[in-house]
C-alpha cells in the first residue's frame, strides 16, 4: 500500500496533476490534470489512476460470473436479463452439450435462471458463456437480490464471509457479481436462513465490524460459527 | 445596487445575494439506481435515476449514444392550491430545459440503444422548483454512477423593482408587484469549466444589469457546487449508523 492513495471523488473533481499520470478507468484527461468522469473511490496506485463506483447499476466486466434470467430464445441462442443496461447474449455454441436448435426450449426456456461467465463485453451487449465448471442452469433453491455494491462485502476478504455463511448453513451459495446470489441446501430451512443472512449483510454492507455481526447474527440461530476471522475489510472496493 | 429601487430590504432578512439555507442528500430512495433530494429554503426537489436501460419504443434509440429523459413534475400538494396531477406545459419545458442543461455534462456514449431515465419531483414548492430540481437531478446522476465529465449547479437570480438578488423565494418571484416588479433569470453552470449549460429569462433586464446577474450566479453556484460534494462525499457512512 506505499504508493496506493484512495479518495471520494466527484465528477469534475482533479484527482491528481502531472502529465506523467495515467487516466485509466472512470477518469480522463484535461490539460495537465486528471479528472474523475464519474462518482466513486478514485484510487491512485504508481502512476495509474481509475475511480471505482460505489453506487449506481451494474456494469459487467469480461470474466464476470453473473446470474440471469431467459427472457427470449433466438434461432441460435438465449438471451437473458440480468439487472444490467443490456441483455447478455448466451450462444449454442456456448452450451456445455449438444442442443437441437429446433428444440432449444428443452435446455433453457423463457424463465429459467442460468449462472454464467461475461465473456465479451461489447458496447451494444454482453456475450456471456457456461462451458466451464459451476456454471448453468439454476434448479432449485432460492436467488436473492442484492444491490451489485454490496457484492465485495457479501464475499468478504479472500471469500471468508462467503464461506462462513456456507459452513453455517450447509448451503451452497454462488454469488453473481451482478447482485444476484443463488442460495442451495438441503432443506428450505437452512435456505431460508441463508437469505437472511444474505440480506443483512446487503442492508449493513456500510458498518464496520460486519463480520462479528454475521458471526453473532449466525450463533443467534443455533447454528454454529468457527471461522478464523480474517482481518475485517475496511476498505471497501 | 439597492440605492435606487423601492426594494430595500428582504422579507426572510438575507443579503441580496445570499442564498436560503440549503441541504442535499444522496441515496433516499434505495431501491433505485441513484438518488438524491436537494432543498433551499422551503423548496425541495426530490430526483430518482433509473437506467441505463434499453428504451422502448425500439424506433427512439440511438444506435449511436444513450439518451438521457427527464419528466419534471410538481406534486399535487406542493403549494397553496391543488396542483393537477399529470403533465402540463408547465411541466413538460421544465423536464426537457432540465434534460438539456443536464445534457451537456452526462456521457451516455458507452450505452447505446439505452436511456437513463431522471424523475424530478417537488414535494414542496417555494420558487426555484426548476434549479433546485436540477441540483437534485446531478446529484442523483453522480449518485448513480452515470459517466459525467463535471456536476452542475444551478440557481435563480433576479431583479425585483431595480434590486438584483439571488435566490428568489416565491414572494419575490411572483408576488411582488410593484414598481418595476420582477425578473427571474436560473442559471446552470457546470463545475468544472464554469459553463452556462442553461439560461432563461422571464421579465425585462438592461445588458449591464444582465452582466451583473450573471457574476453573482457564478458566485451562487460556488456555494451551492460545496452542498453537491458535501451530500456526496458523505454518503454512506449516515445511512445505517
Amino acid at each position: 500500500m506505499v504508493n496506493e492513495k484512495r479518495q471520494i471523488v466527484v465528477p469534475g473533481e482533479t484527482i491528481v496533476s502531472g502529465n506523467e499520470f495515467l487516466p485509466g478507468d472512470g477518469a480522463y484527461r484535461d490539460g495537465v490534470e486528471v479528472v474523475a468522469g464519474i462518482y466513486g473511490i478514485a484510487v491512485v496506485f504508481e502512476k495509474h489512476v481509475r475511480v471505482v463506483s460505489v453506487s449506481g447499476a451494474y456494469y459487467p466486466k469480461r470474466g464476470n460470473t453473473i446470474i440471469g434470467t431467459i427472457v427470449d430464445i433466438t434461432f441460435n441462442g438465449w438471451l437473458i436479463d440480468f439487472g444490467g443496461a443490456q441483455n447478455a447474449f448466451l450462444p449454442v455454441a456456448e452450451v456445455p452439450r449438444y442442443v437441437n436448435k429446433n428444440e432449444m426450449a428443452e435446455f433453457l426456456n423463457f424463465g429459467e435462471s442460468v449462472i454464467v461467465k461475461v465473456w465479451d463485453v461489447k458496447s451494444r451487449g454482453v456475450d456471456v458463456s457456461m462451458k466451464m465448471r459451476g456454471y448453468g442452469k439454476i434448479e432449485g433453491g432460492m436467488i436473492v437480490s442484492v444491490g451489485s455494491n454490496q457484492v465485495p462485502r457479501i464475499i468478504g476478504r479472500e471469500g471468508s464471509m462467503v464461506k462462513m455463511i456456507k459452513d453455517a448453513t450447509g448451503c451452497d451459495v454462488t454469488v453473481g457479481q451482478n447482485g444476484k446470489v443463488w442460495i442451495f441446501g438441503k432443506d428450505t430451512d437452512k435456505e431460508v436462513l441463508a437469505r437472511k443472512i444474505i440480506e443483512f449483510i446487503g442492508e449493513n454492507a456500510v458498518s464496520v465490524g460486519l463480520t462479528e455481526k454475521v458471526e453473532g447474527m449466525i450463533k443467534e440461530m443455533g447454528l454454529k460459527a468457527d471461522v478464523e476471522v480474517i482481518a475485517e475489510d475496511t476498505d471497501r472496493e | 445596487m439597492a440605492e435606487k429601487g423601492i426594494y430595500k430590504k428582504r422579507e426572510d432578512g438575507r443579503k441580496f445575494t445570499d442564498v436560503r439555507e440549503m441541504k442535499a442528500k444522496v441515496g433516499i430512495v434505495p431501491s433505485a439506481d441513484g438518488s438524491a433530494s436537494f432543498s433551499t429554503g422551503k423548496t425541495k426537489a426530490i430526483a430518482v435515476v433509473r437506467g441505463p436501460r434499453t428504451l422502448h419504443p425500439q424506433h427512439m434509440q440511438n444506435a449511436q449514444t444513450g439518451i438521457l429523459r427527464v419528466s419534471y413534475g410538481m406534486m399535487p400538494f406542493s403549494c397553496g392550491d391543488r396542483i393537477r396531477p399529470g403533465p402540463n406545459r408547465r411541466a413538460e419545458e421544465i423536464g426537457k430545459v432540465t434534460e438539456w442543461a443536464l445534457s451537456s455534462v452526462v456521457d451516455l456514449s458507452g450505452f447505446p440503444n439505452t436511456v437513463v431515465d431522471v424523475f424530478v419531483q417537488i414535494p414542496q414548492a417555494d420558487a426555484g422548483t426548476r434549479v433546485a430540481g436540477i441540483n437534485a437531478a446531478a446529484l442523483a446522476l453522480a449518485h448513480a454512477g452515470i459517466p459525467m465529465k463535471e456536476m452542475v449547479s444551478a440557481i435563480g437570480v433576479g431583479k425585483i423593482d431595480k434590486t438584483l438578488v439571488v435566490d428568489l423565494d416565491k414572494f419575490e418571484d411572483s408576488e411582488f408587484h410593484e414598481a418595476e416588479g420582477s425578473t427571474d433569470i436560473p442559471i446552470v453552470l457546470t463545475s468544472r469549466k464554469k459553463e452556462i449549460a442553461l439560461l432563461q429569462l422571464d421579465g425585462k433586464i438592461s445588458v449591464d444589469e444582465f452582466k451583473e446577474v450573471i457574476t453573482m450566479g457564478k458566485k451562487a453556484c460556488g456555494d451551492i457546487l460545496k452542498v453537491q460534494m458535501d451530500a456526496l462525499k458523505n454518503a454512506g457512512g449516515n445511512d445505517n449508523e
